[in-house]
């Protein structure tokens, strides 16, 4: 039964590769006058044949007309929707005096890191430091800091249970993992260009890119840490007759939670990566900054935003991962013996 | 009829079991079957009772499928061929929702490494199968507390798991089984991971239980001097084959195969054989040949261990008496000489 329906594979990849010689011979504008030169004319074992030349551009970009004059409204609604909430979003922190944000970053700090003094002045500082560096850099900051939250917020919404139905079923993993590779390796560049076209220019296409380029570890980090439980306290919850959905709140998802939580923090570390490059697509925020240093050849503007960009990161990597300890300690709780 | 009946159960580890069992059934061996297909025979033909109210251990080594046949019995591995009769209901025939109000109510199970809830405390994991019964939070709280106070860990019931020592987790594992007041409690080498005087305290206190609670228990360990204290039936698993079952004194006294006598023979017997099983009946027994002065009196169900002492210091006879008093049998030192003796059935 297996060794048929392997070798069924195998037949139709035969398939595949003689359907694309096939086209690809016929499309190709440089092809030799009549089949019979191949005969004769063996240089093409030496060179790579100029008629093999899948046309797989045209393919995309003619499907992607006929995606855009179909279904472009919907992508226009997102969109719309997602400027509206980032605009508002970044309007109330920008307006408000720099103090109270201040201030309540540390007041946010303090309460998830379990009221850890350390972090919370540190992150403090690091907050009060990036306006320091910079005058304009504040306002930047925060929309930035907006972007990502947006991006993270989208991540969690759609990445987690991503990764807890792979984590239930072997099929859905095996259908998802490549096309997480595919997100993770393809160049930035690739996905920034249709989201243009697909989100106009500006915040949007910055958080599509987000959501493209750091949900992955997430995903993966789900799935990774609900099959980690350790396998005999599955059986327990089991043998007392706990249901799928018991199983999963009760047992699965609180024992992931250290792991979901570092992959929030990936998400958060990656997101603001991906800033910096969408300031290539007229993303405001201080990937600008970055880009305008780059342009004029300023090294020192360059690396004053360069420096902002890390200070942000310290601030918003220092509130996930004391947020994830405060987990962790809640569920493993070892370090407090006795 | 039996509380739990296992028939004819087959498991088949693989990508294709069901392909494999006409050639299991026809009796090829664990090797045979994993070198022509790869699949692993997990259990094969496994026949077994189990009556209410008794403890039967199932012994094996690793790898023989004692923890896989336990596994069977609420499902949590389902047999490749085979029905599981638990209570009269064909555990076989439950759909899902059949399975899980099973579970829930019909039977609780101890782990090896505890399978403890490491987020929930001491009180909550005990109370975790009330909860998913779905009963109210305070009455959830005055059972669990009561399965805490029984296995004597009150004063812990707000600690985490990993904030206890392996015995008292193991307690806990122990309280959480007993809080659904399950009729069935399936222990899987309950007791393996503890050290051996926590092990011991452990079983006494199970058996002290047991005394009390009655219920039907299937122990699984690789441990015979623990399978002999606690079991009333025994059944040894090798290679997934059910060698023998029966009392601890058929195993000993009566190996099945070279299997079984290997795992006995370090035995104390003098611990585990009782009057009755080595007495010479009263009827075949010569009664002319003792001195009535000479004569011990020991109740039929009394270990070997309580009267040797008293034989070899008095080079006295030992008669046995069941509970009214009556003469059931005699021992003399050939008798005792022959029943301790790893050889004692070729010295006959």
């Amino acid at each position: 039964m297996k060794k048929i329906s392997k070798n069924l594979i195998y037949l139709f990849y035969l398939i595949l590769f003689g359907i694309l010689i096939v086209v690809s011979y016929n499309s190709s504008k440089r092809k030799p006058d009549s089949v019979s030169e191949l005969y004769t004319d063996f240089s093409w074992l030496i060179n790579w044949p100029k008629w093999l030349d899948t046309p797989f551009m045209h393919w995309i970009n003619k499907g992607w007309r006929g995606f855009i004059a179909d279904y472009g409204l919907i992508f226009d609604a997102i969109g719309y929707g997602l400027l509206r909430g980032y605009t508002e979003l970044k309007n109330v922190i920008v307006q408000a005096p720099w103090p109270i944000v201040i201030l309540a970053v540390i007041g946010i700090t303090y309460v998830i890191s379990g009221r850890k003094l350390g972090t919370t002045i540190f992150v403090g500082f690091c907050t009060f430091f990036i306006g320091f560096l910079n005058p304009r850099f504040w306002d930047k900051a925060i929309e930035t800091t907006t972007m990502v939250v947006i991006g993270i917020v989208i991540c969690v919404i759609i990445g987690i249970p991503i990764g807890i139905a792979m984590s239930r079923s072997e099929r859905v993993r095996n259908i998802i993992l490549p096309i997480l590779d595919t997100m993770q390796v393809i160049p930035a560049f690739c996905y920034l260009i249709p989201g243009i076209i697909l989100f106009g220019l500006g915040a949007i296409p910055a958080i599509i890119s987000i959501f493209i380029y750091a949900c992955p570890p997430l995903i993966r980090l789900t799935d990774l840490g609900i099959r980690l439980v350790d396998k005999e306290i599955i059986e327990a919850a089991e043998s007392f007759g706990a249901s799928k959905k018991q199983k999963l709140w009760g047992v699965q998802i609180p024992l992931a939670l250290p792991n979901i939580m570092q992959g929030i923090n990936q998400c958060t570390m990656m997101a603001l990566a991906m800033v910096v490059i969408a300031s290539m697509i007229g993303t405001r925020g201080l990937g600008d900054e970055v880009l305008l240093g780059l342009q004029q050849l300023n090294v020192g503007a360059a690396l004053e935003a360069g420096l902002a960009i890390v200070l942000l990161a310290i601030v918003l990597d220092r509130m996930t991962q004391a947020y994830g300890e405060k987990i962790q300690e809640r569920t493993q709780p070892q370090n407090k013996k006795n | 009829m039996s509380k739990i009946e296992i028939k004819n159960v087959y498991k088949i580890f693989g990508s294709n079991p069901d392909s494999v069992l006409p050639m299991v059934k026809e009796g090829a061996s664990k090797e045979e079957v994993l070198e022509k297909t790869g699949h692993t025979v997990g259990l094969d033909d496994v026949t077994i009772n189990i009556e209410e109210g008794e403890t039967f251990v199932c012994m094996g080594l690793s790898g023989s499928g004692k923890s896989t046949l336990i596994r069977h019995l609420n499902r949590l591995i389902d047999p490749t061929d085979g029905d599981i009769i638990v209570d009269g209901t064909n555990v076989m025939e439950l759909n899902e929702k059949q399975l899980i109000e099973f579970r829930k109510h019909e039977m609780s199970m101890v782990f090896q490494r505890f399978g403890l809830f490491p987020h929930k405390t001491v009180l909550e994991n005990v109370g975790y199968g009330l909860e998913i019964q779905g009963k109210e939070p305070e009455e959830r709280k005055k059972l669990s507390m009561i399965q805490v106070e029984s296995v004597g860990l009150q004063g812990f019931e707000n600690q985490y798991p990993s904030q206890l020592s392996g015995g008292m987790q193991q307690r806990v594992g122990l309280a959480r089984a007993l809080a659904t007041n399950p009729q069935i409690l399936l222990m899987d080498e309950a007791f393996s991971a503890l050290d051996p005087l926590i092990r011991s305290d452990m079983q006494n206190q199970l058996i002290e239980l047991q005394a009390k609670l009655k219920k039907t228990i299937v122990f699984i360990t690789h441990d015979l001097d623990e399978s002999l204290r606690l079991g009333d039936h025994i059944g040894i698993l090798n290679g997934g084959r059910l060698v023998q079952a029966g009392t601890p004194e058929e195993i000993i006294m009566k190996p099945a195969d070279d299997y079984v006598e290997a795992f006995v023979k370090d035995v104390n017997r003098a611990k585990v054989l009782r009057a009755k099983t080595v007495m010479i009946k009263a009827n075949e027994f010569n009664s002319k040949d003792i001195k009535l002065a000479d004569v011990y009196k020991v109740d039929e169900s009394s270990y070997i261990e309580d009267f040797l002492p008293k034989v070899l210091a008095d080079r006295c006879t030992v008669m046995v008496v069941d509970k009214m008093g009556d003469t059931k049998g005699y021992i003399t030192e050939k008798e005792l000489a022959i029943s301790l003796s790893k050889d004692g059935y070729n010295l006959k």
